[in-house]
């Protein structure tokens, strides 16, 4: 597979290995933060782990967009899906993510609702046009990358006069995101997570550039390092961050030159400014209530806005007491601490948002990594 | 069950529709079983008309299996519903190492469905078991309203005879025995996917949808006993087969990523659709755990058939009370191979 395999070199992967082994110094502990879910499903589908020193630590960050979701907006999208007009398209990942009372997606499907999974938010506004008579909803959610789409359903949607078109907005801004775990006392006060350095996003970066990512730099002297979503990509960052430490540098640097530039794409900046304004405040699963960090469509585009058509209030929901989605994608917590990893919550019973996407951390560890348990229990005992 | 020929009209198999009369019991009915399924499954029991067919046994193990068909669409690139139906259930029945003797086929069929399709579909299953030498000798046809059923479901069931000293069962593998494939993951999958209406794209996969007892024949006499289990890796692709094996067998697998062939037409389409091929269908694959002094001469029976040319030595049974299925990625890493978590793709089969 042209372009894609030349990212998955085993043989490049071991020259890498042996730099980072070369360069990492012996009395340090590097620890680094992937961003995104994109990073975390390449480093545990690919083994990564075995491939790096003991001292290189990898913790997870919240960059799933379906983990990140609150669970009152969950409970709001079942809502929406069992009024009979409605039709709701969601992408497939967001059926069984576990609502509040152990309510999701799907189930509500299985009870009757009209929920269809689409491959793209065009596939919602053909939907809208061949069934006139239906109120098509697109649950839209996802970061930078996924909002210039919803966007340019919009201006599709409202090319064809198509009046039974929303969206169900619930697209978020990272760099609120990763100022607010900097900030977060976890961090800045009690040094519980101990960040050294971000692997930066890829395909966010593709669209909003290298640029917003300056001020952690600068403000916070953390090293960033953008990086593809390919497992050398990965490993070569995680070498430019290394560098970074040991030189004493915190810059911005680019890995993933063949798609990131310094100011990202204007065409999709544009659009997604032409329709969406930032709102004061929007709950993250995890983090919390984040300034500044989601959208909403603006005035002139609320005929688009489902939670204004229909009347929509979501109301906050708590996570089971038990959970630990929550630390975990503040990286206070990894995977295996949480006790119902495993035990309870599972892939296909999961508890938790990061048990659901295969990019949550720990739907990740378990799909992937869980057999290391087992080799760190055999290395115990021994 | 013969219509009086005088007051029948021929089928219209250019235009004309099921309706609820073929499903019935009358005369449209009889028209219906003799000028498609007769004509296009031919053979002597079916000639003889009864509600059943009859026919002797040897002494020893017999087999039996069924399997309901319910793919969409109908028409794939590879094969269709009937060639499926044939293939499926014979491929049942041939890993138990058994020689596949007899199938049955059953139809439900939505009101509205086009008679040419249903012939088409049922001139593919004769051809199908014709080739695998396996006649369709009894069967049945049911019409539901339309909405009630999507076009067209098969089931088909099959006996088979086990030669005398095999005894292949899931909970065989042992420690140190080899894991063989009859040649490359995911095609079926693929093929299918490729022509959904909400997914279509260009793709020259075709399914690898085919019978195997042929290969297993062709093992069965290399290898004989030796061969522990053999398992088609159907839905949920070799990743739940061997997760299914390991369970079973209270044993792990090590395996090797690098090992596993794999069309790079296929890894494209799993990349961009976000599948993983361990997980993808397979309708004309085999998995093959074999013990070990016996693997090279059974790998080569697999590699002298024609439909296991790219037969390959993927990994090894390993002791592991976790029944884990561990893989080499060929990045270098270590990784699980885990179940599929919910549904990845409906009516694949």
């Amino acid at each position: 597979m042209k372009y894609v395999d030349e990212y998955r070199d085993g043989k490049i992967a071991r020259t890498l290995a042996a730099a980072i082994a070369a360069e990492v110094s012996p009395s340090l502990e590097y620890h680094f933060m992937e961003f995104c879910g994109g990073h975390t499903h390449a480093i545990s589908r690919y083994g990564l782990e075995d491939l790096l020193p003991p001292n290189v630590h990898m913790i997870h960050g919240p960059g799933c967009p379906v983990c990140v979701l609150p669970i009152g907006r969950i409970d709001t999208a079942i809502t929406l899906s069992r009024r009979p007009e409605v039709t709701l398209c969601t992408y497939g990942d967001l059926m069984r993510v576990p609502g509040s009372k152990g309510s999701s997606l799907m189930k509500a499907k299985a009870e009757g609702a009209d929920i269809r999974m689409v491959y793209s938010t065009l596939d919602a506004v053909r939907i809208a046009e061949a069934e006139p008579h239906r109120e098509v909803v697109f649950f839209a959610i996802g970061f930078e990358t996924t909002t210039p789409p919803t966007a340019l359903a919009i201006r599709f949607a409202r090319e064809k006069g198509l009046g039974n078109f929303t969206i169900f907005c619930n697209h978020v801004l990272t760099p609120a995101a990763v100022q607010n775990i900097l900030d977060s006392p976890d961090v800045k006060l009690l040094g519980t997570v101990k960040i050294d350095g971000f692997v930066g996003p890829a395909h966010v970066s593709t669209v909003i550039g290298a640029k917003p990512f300056r001020v952690f730099a600068k403000e916070f002297k953390k090293p960033v390092v953008v990086a593809g979503f390919e497992p050398l990509d990965v490993m070569q960052a995680i070498l430019m961050l290394v560098r970074q430490v040991n030189q004493g540098r915190h810059e911005v640097e680019n890995q993933y030159i063949r798609a990131v530039t310094e100011l990202g794409n204007a065409k999709a900046q544009a659009l997604v400014a032409e329709m969406f304004e930032v709102v004061v405040s929007f709950e993250w699963r995890g983090l919390g209530d984040v300034p500044d960090s989601a959208l909403r469509l603006r005035a002139a585009y609320e005929s688009f806005d489902a939670e204004k058509r229909f009347g929509l209030v979501s109301h906050p929901a708590k996570d089971n007491p038990a959970c630990e989605c929550g630390a975990i994608l503040r990286g206070v917590k990894r995977p295996r601490d949480c006790k119902l990893f495993g035990a309870v919550c599972t892939p296909d019973n999961p508890m938790g948002s990061c048990m659901v996407s295969s990019e949550g951390a720990c739907a990740a560890h378990w799909t992937y990594g869980r057999f290391r348990e087992k080799n760190a229990r055999v290395e115990a005992a021994a | 069950m013969n219509a009086p020929k005088s007051y029948r009209r021929k089928l219209d198999l250019a235009n004309g529709r099921v309706d609820l009369s073929h499903g019935a019991g009358g005369r449209a009915m009889a028209q219906l079983i003799e000028d498609i399924f007769h004509r296009a499954f031919d053979n002597d029991w079916l000639r003889a008309g009864n509600d059943q067919s009859a026919f002797d046994v040897a002494a020893g193990r017999m087999v039996m299996t069924t399997d309901g068909y319910v793919v969409s669409p109908l028409f794939f690139p590879g094969g269709d519903i009937g060639s499926l139906a044939v293939h499926g259930t014979i491929n049942d029945i041939a890993m138990a190492g058994a020689t596949p003797l007899y199938l049955s086929a059953s139809f439900i069929i939505e009101e509205g469905f086009p008679l040419g399709d249903l012939d088409r579909i049922a001139r593919s299953m004769g051809e199908a078991s014709r080739a695998a030498g396996v006649p369709v000798i009894t069967g049945d046809t049911k019409v539901v309203e339309r909405g009630k059923a999507d076009g067209v479901f098969i089931s088909t069931a099959g006996v088979g005879r086990v030669p005398p000293g095999l005894n292949f069962a899931s909970d065989a593998a042992r420690p140190g025995d080899v894991v063989l494939i009859s040649g490359s993951i995911g095609d079926h999958g693929v093929a299918v996917m490729s022509k959904r209406e909400n997914l279509a794209f260009d793709t020259e996969i075709l399914s690898d949808s085919a019978a195997l007892h042929g290969v297993v024949a062709a093992m069965v006499a290399a290898g004989g006993a030796s061969i522990r289990v053999l398992r088609d890796p159907t839905r949920g692709g070799l990743a739940a087969t061997l997760n299914e094996l390991a369970n079973q067998s209270d044993v792990g697998f090590q395996i090797d990523e690098e090992a596993i062939p794999l069309k790079p037409q296929v890894a494209a389409a799993c990349e961009f659709l976000g599948l993983d091929p361990l997980n993808v269908a397979n309708e004309g694959k085999l998995v093959a755990i074999v013990a070990p002094d016996a693997a090279d001469v059974v790998l080569a029976a697999m590699r002298a058939h024609p439909l296991g040319l790219e037969s390959a030595r993927i990994g090894v049974v390993v002791e592991d009370p976790h029944h884990f299925v561990e893989m080499r990625t060929s990045f270098g890493g270590g990784r699980i191979v885990d179940w599929l978590s919910g549904e990845q793709l409906p009516r694949i089969c």
